[in-house]
């Protein structure tokens, strides 16, 4: 009974809350809008028995992606009444494709719990004795190393491209050159002189 | 009982929510990259729904793969559109046309 009270409580919140992200007149409120989506999400898949993409879901999403969105939203100034400016235009076109879709996935869903698919060996059954991060760990570790790795190296080339992208080197201002306040010795800097009465000292 | 076929139609749901935000904030980039996460997520239920109900784990060893393609997605996306605020000002995807040569 509680299970059942819980998804429907986290469903009707995230799809909710995934109306308002779209809907917010202000970018900033679709953040947050986006936050609690993220967290309801979290909240269907610990029903489903998956909490570690649950957690993963709240680190990952709610505490890196969503802040960097905020960062951004945050960072551009931007006037929000301008881009409210053409939503109606396209919201014609957009419901329409977005019904089609609604009515081609109900289909599909129509079709595959109708059956008849045959849906071939379970690759990794799951084995209710063994916690959930255990067992996506041993799964992880060895059949799906390479593809682990993968993504790390997904992330790598997300990281620099995001760096690359964003850094601009500026002529306008004079940034501190560390290698050589480091190496500028005092012999090269100063010179002892002994000029004569009356002689300047040449610079 | 809570089945498979709930999740699914939370999920799709959540993917036409994505697809609806994608087309009716044209004038917000920062916002279409929001409705593509939503989408992301949504197929990230998908899988791990089928998971449970096949009682398979690599829908969820999948799910994470697909979390840290949406990760990548988010900081490259949002990496472009600060150097395209910086260009142009404008967030709009309306006059997106400097690759038109």
């Amino acid at each position: 009974m509680i299970q059942i009270l819980a998804f429907y409580l986290f469903a009707a919140v995230v799809v909710a809350s995934a109306a308002m992200t779209i809907l917010a007149r202000n970018p900033v409120h679709s953040v947050l809008w986006l936050i609690l989506a993220f967290f309801n999400a979290a909240g269907l898949m610990v029903i489903a028995g998956a909490e570690f993409i649950a957690m993963l879901l709240v680190i990952v999403y709610v505490g890196a992606v969503a802040v960097l969105f905020l960062f951004v939203v945050m960072m551009l100034n931007i006037d929000f009444a301008e881009l409210r400016a053409g939503v109606m235009r396209y919201a014609a076109i957009g419901v329409a494709l977005a019904v089609a879709l609604a009515a081609e996935i109900v289909i599909a869903v129509g079709a595959w719990s109708a059956g008849g698919l045959e849906l071939g060996r379970r690759i990794a059954p799951i084995d209710e004795s063994v916690p959930n991060i255990e067992a996506v760990g041993q799964l992880l570790y060895t059949r799906y190393l390479f593809v682990f790795e993968a993504a790390g190296l997904v992330l790598l080339v997300a990281m620099i491209g995001a760096i690359v992208l964003t850094h601009r080197q500026r002529s306008d201002v004079r940034p501190q050159n560390i290698s050589r306040q480091i190496n500028r010795r005092s012999k090269d800097a100063t010179r002892n002189m002994n000029p004569a009465v009356g002689q300047g000292v040449e610079l | 009982m809570i089945g498979v076929t709930h999740y699914l139609v939370v999920s799709a749901i959540l993917f036409t929510l994505g697809v609806l935000g994608i087309f009716m904030n044209r004038k917000n980039l920062i916002v279409i990259l929001m409705a593509i996460e939503l989408i992301l997520l949504s197929v990230n239920l998908n899988l791990v729904a089928f998971s449970a109900a096949l009682g398979d784990l690599v829908g969820q060893v999948f799910a994470m793969f697909v979390l840290t393609v949406a990760a990548g997605e988010a900081a490259i996306g949002l990496a472009i559109l600060v150097i395209y605020f910086r260009g142009r000002g404008t967030i709009s995807v309306d006059d997106v046309n400097r690759m038109k040569g």
